[in-house]
C-alpha cells in the first residue's frame, strides 16, 4: 500500500505548503474525506419548485439527481442505474415522473425507487426491486439551500451551519420581501486547484489590486463604495471553515439604512419603480438590486458571494469548475431583476471586468507554486491583531487572512478525522 | 439600393480584422449609436427577450467603450497583454435584406493564444447591419457561441 501524504506536515495554523495545490494524491484524499464526509451545496430551491422538477449535478466527482417527487420531498440521488452503471439523465434540468435507464430500461420514481425491469421473468424472482432503488444521499435544506451528504453520522446541517445562518438569512434578504430565485448563471473553469479559488471568496486584499480594471469602468461614488480596504470592514471565523468578509458595514442589513440617498446609478430604477411602488418600497427593492456588502464562504463549495451564489466543483488537482449563479427575487418587479442581471453581467463571468482577472490570478497562482520545494504559502496577514468576539468568533481587519485560515482548519480536521478540532479556537 | 452579400460581407470582414488586430477604438465606429452586442447563453433565446435573461455580454454603447478601455488601458492582468486572436468568418447567408438594413448569419471560428495556450471557439453569428450617412454600420451583432451552455474559460477580449 501507498503512504498517504500526511496532511499535518502541509498545513500550519498560518502557512500551507505549495504542493496543497498540486499534490494528486492530497487531492484523492480531499474528494474522499471532504467531498464526502461533508455537507455539499447542491441546489437552490428555486432550481426545483414544483413536484416534478429535477436538476443534475454533482457531489465532488459524483455525478447526482436531485429531484422534487410528488409529495414535495426534495432527492439527491447518484445518478447511476443499479444494473449496469450508465446514468440515467443526462438532462440538466427538467420535469418528469420518472427516470429511465437507456441501456436496459430500468425505471426508477423521482424518489429514485426501482419501479420497472424489463424482461424481469429472465431474473427467475431473484431480483427484489426494493433492494434497488437509486442510491440516496442524505439532504437537508436551509432557508432555500440544498444540501447533500454522503455521511450518515456527520452532524445535522442546522448544526453544521451554526454560526453562519444569521449571515445566510441577512444573504436572503435581497428577494427584497420576495423570495430568492436563481436567474441564470455563468459557468467556467480554470486551470488550478480548488482551494485557490475558497480562499479567494474572503480574501479583499486583492480587491483593488487585481479589479483595478472593473473599478475604472464604474462612477466615482461606486467606486468609493468598493474602497473598503483598510475600512471598517472585517472577516469572522464562523466555525467548521465557515467565514464571513465585511467589505461594506453599511450594506450588511438590507432592511436597514432604508433613509440612506439612493445611489446615482440607480436613480433611473428608482424613477422606474416610483410608478408602482411606495418610496419605503422602492428603496428597499433598490438596496437589494445593489447586493449585500458581505461574502460568506460556506466549507467546501458554496458562498453567498455579495449578489450571487459561487459554486465550486473540483474536475482534478489542477482544474475547478466554478459557477456564478445569478440570483433575484421571485414575484418582484422586472426592472429590478433585468437591472441584477446587468451587474452580474458586468462583473462577474467569462467575459465579465472582474472575473476574468482573478482566474488570471489563480492561474497563476497554479503555476507559480509548483517552483521550488518546501516554500510556504503564507496565511497570516491580520493574525497581528486577530482578537477573539463574545461568541467565540475569531475576526480581524477586512483584508485578514482569518477567512483561509477558518477553511485550513477545517480543511485539517477533515482531513486527519479531528472534526472537533475544527470549533473555533481549538 | 438593395444591400448585397458582398457589401456586407465586407463591413464584417473589416469588423474580424479590427478586431485580430486590437484597432478597438476603430471597431467602435463600426457600430450604431443604438446598437447592441450580445454573447448570448441560452441557444434559443429570441434576440428580443436577451435582455430579460443572463448573457455572456449584452453591451450597448457604453459597454462596448467601457470594455475597449479595459483592452487597451493595461490595468487588467487578464488583458495585460491581451490574447492575441485570430478568426475566420465563412458559411455566409443573407436572411433577408432590403434598402435600409439586412440581416446576416454567419460562422465564425475563433483561435485564442494566451499565456502559451491555444484555446478555440466556434459561433454562429447574426449581424444586423444598417445603411447609415456614413455608410454600413453595425446595429447588431450576437454572438451565439457553441459552447455556451458548457464551461467556458476567461474571454478577456471581444468575440
Amino acid at each position: 500500500m501507498q503512504d498517504l501524504p500526511d496532511p499535518r506536515s502541509l498545513v500550519n495554523a498560518d502557512y500551507a505548503d505549495g504542493s496543497i495545490y498540486s499534490n494528486p494524491e492530497l487531492y484523492d484524499m480531499e474528494m474522499d474525506r471532504i467531498f464526502m464526509h461533508n455537507w455539499i451545496w447542491v441546489a437552490h430551491r428555486s432550481d426545483l419548485p414544483e413536484p416534478g422538477n429535477f436538476i443534475t449535478t454533482f457531489v465532488g466527482p459524483h455525478p447526482v439527481i436531485v429531484s422534487r417527487d410528488r409529495k414535495g420531498d426534495v432527492h439527491v440521488m447518484l445518478n447511476r442505474c443499479r444494473h449496469r452503471g450508465a446514468t440515467v439523465c443526462e438532462r440538466k434540468s427538467g420535469t418528469g415522473a420518472s427516470f429511465v435507464c437507456p441501456y436496459h430500461g430500468w425505471a426508477y420514481g423521482l424518489d429514485g425507487a426501482l419501479r420497472g425491469v424489463p424482461y424481469q421473468e429472465g431474473y427467475s424472482g431473484q431480483l427484489d426491486k426494493k433492494k434497488y432503488p437509486l442510491v440516496s444521499l442524505r439532504v437537508e435544506e436551509y432557508n432555500g439551500l440544498i444540501f447533500a451528504t454522503f455521511d450518515k453520522s456527520i452532524m445535522s446541517l442546522d448544526a453544521w451551519l451554526g454560526r453562519a445562518k444569521p449571515w445566510i438569512d441577512l444573504f436572503m434578504k435581497q428577494g427584497a420581501g420576495w423570495p430568492v430565485k436563481t436567474m441564470g448563471e455563468h459557468k467556467f473553469t480554470f486551470p488550478g486547484n480548488w482551494k485557490i479559488q475558497l480562499e479567494n471568496t474572503t480574501d479583499a486584499y486583492h480587491f483593488p489590486i487585481v479589479h483595478k480594471s472593473f473599478l475604472d469602468s464604474v462612477d466615482e461614488e461606486t467606486q468609493n463604495t468598493f474602497d473598503f480596504v483598510g475600512g471598517k470592514g472585517f472577516v469572522e471565523d464562523l466555525g467548521h471553515g465557515h467565514s464571513v468578509m465585511v467589505m461594506i458595514p453599511e450594506l450588511v442589513d438590507l432592511d436597514e439604512n432604508l433613509d440612506a440617498a439612493i445611489p446615482e446609478r440607480f436613480l433611473e430604477l428608482a424613477e422606474e419603480l416610483s410608478k408602482d411602488y411606495p418610496p419605503e418600497k422602492v428603496r428597499q427593492i433598490v438596496r437589494a438590486v445593489g447586493g449585500t456588502g458581505f461574502n460568506l464562504n460556506l466549507f467546501p463549495n458554496l458562498a453567498c458571494s455579495m449578489a450571487f451564489f459561487r459554486v465550486l466543483r473540483p474536475l482534478s488537482v489542477n482544474e475547478t469548475e466554478i459557477r456564478h449563479i445569478a440570483i433575484g427575487m421571485d414575484g418582484g418587479p422586472e426592472s429590478a431583476n433585468e437591472a441584477r442581471l446587468r451587474l452580474h453581467e458586468h462583473f462577474q463571468g467569462p467575459m465579465g471586468f472582474g472575473t476574468p482577472d482573478d482566474a488570471e490570478a489563480w492561474d497563476r497562482v497554479q503555476r507559480g507554486s509548483l517552483a521550488g520545494r518546501d516554500i510556504a504559502i503564507l496565511l497570516n496577514r491580520g493574525l497581528g491583531h486577530e482578537a477573539k468576539r463574545e461568541d467565540g468568533n475569531l475576526f480581524s481587519d477586512v483584508s485578514a487572512e482569518t477567512g483561509m485560515r477558518a477553511a485550513y482548519r477545517q480543511w485539517l480536521a477533515a482531513m486527519t478525522d479531528e472534526m472537533a478540532a475544527a470549533e473555533t479556537g481549538v | 439600393m438593395t444591400i448585397t452579400l458582398n457589401e456586407a460581407i465586407e463591413l464584417i470582414t473589416l469588423e474580424a480584422d479590427m478586431l485580430d488586430h486590437s484597432e478597438f477604438r476603430e471597431w467602435l465606429k463600426l457600430y450604431t449609436a443604438d446598437s447592441l452586442y450580445a454573447v448570448p447563453i441560452d441557444p434559443d433565446a429570441k434576440v428580443e427577450d436577451l435582455g430579460k435573461i443572463l448573457n455572456y455580454a449584452y453591451d450597448n454603447a457604453e459597454m462596448r467603450e467601457k470594455r475597449v478601455e479595459r483592452l487597451l488601458g493595461g490595468r487588467s492582468i487578464s488583458a495585460a497583454p491581451p490574447a492575441r486572436t485570430v478568426r475566420l468568418l465563412s458559411r455566409y447567408r443573407m436572411l433577408e435584406t432590403g434598402t435600409e438594413s439586412c440581416t446576416l448569419r454567419c460562422a465564425q471560428l475563433l483561435t485564442e493564444l494566451r499565456q502559451g495556450r491555444e484555446r478555440y471557439y466556434a459561433a454562429d453569428v447574426t449581424f444586423r447591419l444598417k445603411r447609415t450617412e456614413d455608410g454600413l454600420r453595425i446595429n447588431q451583432k450576437i454572438v451565439r457561441l457553441l459552447t455556451s451552455t458548457e464551461a467556458l474559460t476567461a474571454v478577456s477580449y471581444i468575440l
